[in-house]
């Protein structure tokens, strides 16, 4: 077959399974399903999740009967088995109905792509069809109240003993980790080489007995993370992920995933949020059909302009990876991506003045004070997977092969 | 829509990197701007570039054209960006000759085009009349004396006015200085009698000029489209000319900002390679992910202009502002890095300057499209 020919046969499968999906999701999606999410509505899964309503519980099912909660992963263990463009379809049909995501969870978006990568033929069976199967609700090990940009240098550490690991030590920031029913953390096992070759990627029932949380409260007033302590924690050996020692290849796989993840937020956001051009109509005075603030205007403009060809940058990346080419563009996407979510609600509270600075009260819209414990979320994202300065750290280095001091 | 190149475009790519590097590098500009060269190309170097089919890429075979499209013909103009090329490439062979391919008459096209296509002949566009871009606040008045046509204004920053034989005309028939309604777009050759042309020497030590018209005669046959409707032509042929010195700008700061990289390996202060200090490695890693941006946004307008034409003004829009920005940000901190050898005449690096920002004015700046993109999403 020529190269033409395979490409327009692979064109025409595209094209039918887009019209299969969009009947499907037209058949099975609820209606109650197809609108703006909020935080209460998420189901995350696990031992203790919960469906906000008979809808949202028959829409998981159904999704995951057809193999679409992660339709890239493979059959045998509940994927899709699908290519990457037959996934796109998906996420794009699942996008023009503004279906709501069935299940959310740190599971799906990084740690299974990092098992079944990394992880052993019975850590696939056990846990990706958990993270499936929403058995499971994931919680995120990795950084120290000493390590942070500076993960490598991270002191919790795991002991030999035999039959099992011994874990003591402390997680900060670990998102959720009281809600959580296991952990994935990065432990230390060896204390005498280099800080990179002695960490191993160890995975966590957080049943265990010696494992306790303290919620820390934020800026935006939720107490989304946690202090995590491990006191004698007891860790079967069937737990470690990968080679002993090999821990930081796994962390950095899985870190590629998160930096992805959050690069797509502000374009792919799951909540019901303010975008800057309606609230512009709503709070701003026009003139001739143009905003009176000139500086305003101009700055709305910029923030349109750029996540414009952000979105575009998205798409390129893409299409390059599913032409096989290398490009040095998924590099910069963290950095550009969680840099303009913090414009755009800077530029929501500038837009919506005082009324854009409620705290609570019945003198407010919800939207308003949502916008507000937004603005002060959007802080936590250039920190948080690798903050600006350590993406700018990696481009200067894996991209523009700048010598390093 | 096609944010990759293709296997034929990257071949166009390789081959316009290839010629271009070994007939047309910067020296070839430094030369042209050190002889004061009357004509400011290089005749015979725009003889090979048409050989190489460059001047009919965008054209169709029917005009002897090879129907590259404009995602061909951005490979080769981010090439001369590169190589700061002087050229009529631009002016003639894509904005001159999207006007007469848009809106001109069969006869028009039958008999322009195929030389263009060639080489025989260069075309320009004659719009502004002001130090910003205004395309519709035209003051050059075209009068009908019962069937003939009298031509008469001044116009400015003509892109290689001084050397094309024929120049493609925006005047008002009717309506006030600022309507989009009432202007024509016509041809005039530049030797006829009652047009005088200046050239102007700019920072760029690149082509372009002023130029009168006085009491020109212009025939009927020398209108393009219809009197009165030059804005539905010229709007789209401005688009084009915009993402076309877009793909410019690109090659331009690519080739900048990876010279400003490889000083950065190379250059030692306090006993280690400058690109060593974070302050540097930030700003420069901060110039790749706009790169990245805009090389994303220019792929997608490019590609608009052939596939999806209706969102042109808002795609070029965006890329002209975008490459403008990147265009300055990059070739300033090019300077900065450089230190004192940076704003020396010798390092090529200040002819990049220079293109820069003449590149930045034409077809638009950056507060010209920032308010045309808002007005297209109605804010
Ligand atoms: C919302 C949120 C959720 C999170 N969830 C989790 C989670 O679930 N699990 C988990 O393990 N962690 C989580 N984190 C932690 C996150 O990964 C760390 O906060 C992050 O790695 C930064 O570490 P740090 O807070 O110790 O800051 P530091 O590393 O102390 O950084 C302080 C400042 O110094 C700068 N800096 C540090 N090193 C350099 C350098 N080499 N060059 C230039 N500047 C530098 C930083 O950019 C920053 O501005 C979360 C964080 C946030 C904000």
């Amino acid at each position: 077959m020529s190269a033409a020919l395979r490409r327009e046969t692979l064109q025409q499968d595209l094209d039918q399974f887009r019209t299969a999906v969009r009947q499907w999701m037209e058949a099975n999606c609820p209606e109650s399903q197809r609108q703006a999410i909020t935080p209460e509505e998420q189901f995350w899964g696990g031992r203790r999740g919960e469906f906000a309503s008979a809808d949202a519980k028959l829409w998981y099912e159904r999704m995951r009967d057809q193999g679409w909660i992660a339709p890239e992963w493979p059959k045998e263990y509940g994927g899709g088995g699908l290519t990457d463009q037959h996934a796109r379809i998906i996420k794009d049909e699942m996008k023009r109905i503004n279906a709501r995501a069935p299940v959310y969870g740190i599971g799906i978006w990084m740690l299974g792509p990092a098992i079944l990568e990394y992880g052993n033929e019975q850590q696939k069976q056990q846990h990706i069809r958990a993270i499936i199967n929403a058995e499971t609700r994931w919680a995120q090990g990795y950084s120290e109240p000493g390590a942070g940009s500076d993960l490598a240098s991270l002191q919790c550490k795991a002991e030999d003993k035999g039959d099992h690991f011994l874990v003591n030590g402390s997680k900060i920031w670990t998102t959720a980790a009281d809600k959580c029913d296991w952990i994935f953390c990065l432990v230390r096992t060896d204390f005498t080489v280099k800080k990179q070759e002695g960490i191993s990627f160890l995975l966590i029932d957080m049943d265990n007995p010696g494992i306790s949380t303290t919620p820390i409260g934020l800026i935006s007033g939720e107490s989304e993370f946690c202090q995590t302590f491990f006191d004698n924690v007891k860790v079967p050996k069937e737990n470690l992920v990968g080679e002993l020692n090999k821990g930081w290849s796994v962390a950095k796989a899985l870190l590629v995933h998160e930096r992805k993840l959050m690069a797509e937020m502000g374009s792919d956001s799951p909540r019901k949020i303010v975008v800057p051009n309606e609230a512009a109509h709503k709070y701003l005075e026009f003139e001739n059909g143009k905003i009176a603030d000139a500086q305003l205007r101009s700055d709305l403009i910029d923030y349109n302009m750029q996540m414009h060809a952000i979105a575009l940058t998205h798409f390129r990346t893409f299409e390059e990876k599913t032409n096989g080419i290398r490009s040095a563009a998924p590099l910069v996407m963290k950095y550009l991506g969680t840099e303009a979510e913090k414009t755009k609600s800077e530029l929501l509270l500038a837009i919506m003045g005082t009324q854009g600075l409620g705290w609570e009260g019945d003198s407010f819209t919800p939207e308003e004070l949502d916008t507000l414990r937004l603005w002060a979320m959007s802080k936590a994202m250039t920190i948080a997977g690798g903050s600006s300065e350590i993406q700018l750290n990696v481009i200067a280095k894996s991209i523009l092969e700048l010598p390093q001091s | 829509m096609a944010l990759v190149l293709n296997e034929e475009q990257r071949l166009l790519q390789d081959t316009a990197r290839e010629f271009l590097d070994s007939n047309a590098p910067v020296a070839a500009l430094r030369k042209l701007r050190d002889a004061q060269d009357p004509l400011g190309y290089a005749p015979d170097l725009w003889q090979q570039m048409t050989e190489l089919g460059w001047a009919s890429i965008i054209l169709p075979e029917a005009f002897g054209g090879l129907e590259f499209g404009f995602m061909g013909l951005g490979v080769v103009m981010e090439e001369t960006g590169r190589t700061l090329t002087a050229s009529p490439l631009l002016a003639s062979a894509v904005v001159g000759a999207s006007a007469i391919l848009l809106g001109g008459t069969a006869a028009q096209k039958e008999t322009l085009l195929p030389a263009v296509a060639g080489g025989e002949l260069t075309t320009a566009l004659a719009l502004e009349e002001s130090h910003h871009h205004r395309p519709h606040q035209i003051a050059t008045t075209l009068e009908n004396q019962g069937g003939e046509f009298l031509l008469n204004g001044r116009k400015t920053f003509v892109l290689d006015g001084h050397s094309a034989d024929k120049l493609v005309v925006v005047a008002r028939s009717s309506g006030g200085t600022n309507d989009r309604e009432g202007l024509t777009l016509l041809l005039v050759d530049r030797e006829a009698p009652g047009v005088a042309v200046t050239r102007t020497i700019m920072a760029d030590s690149r082509n372009t000029s002023n130029m009168t018209f006085e009491q020109v005669t212009v025939h009927a046959a020398a209108i393009i489209g219809e009197v009165g409707a030059g804005w539905s032509i010229l709007e789209p042929v401005l688009d084009r000319g915009r993402v076309a010195i877009a793909a410019e700008m690109m090659g331009l700061s690519l080739e900048a900002f990876e010279r400003t990289v490889a000083y950065l390996k190379e250059r030692e202060q306090f006993g280690a390679l400058i690109g060593s200090f974070q302050a540097l490695q930030h700003r420069a890693a901060q110039m790749q992910a706009e790169i990245e941006l805009c090389r994303s946004v220019l792929l997608q307008t490019l590609s608009a202009v052939d596939e999806t034409p209706e969102q042109l003004p808002m795609l070029a829009s965006l890329a002209k502002t975008k490459l403008n920005e990147l265009v300055k940000l990059v070739t300033n901190e090019a300077v900065q890095m450089h230190g004192g050898i940076g704003v020396t005449d010798e390092l090529e690096i200040g002819f990049f300057l220079k293109r820069a920002r003449v590149a930045v004015q034409i077809f638009g700046d950056t507060g010209f499209h920032k308010d045309r993109y808002a007005t297209l999403c109605g804010y």
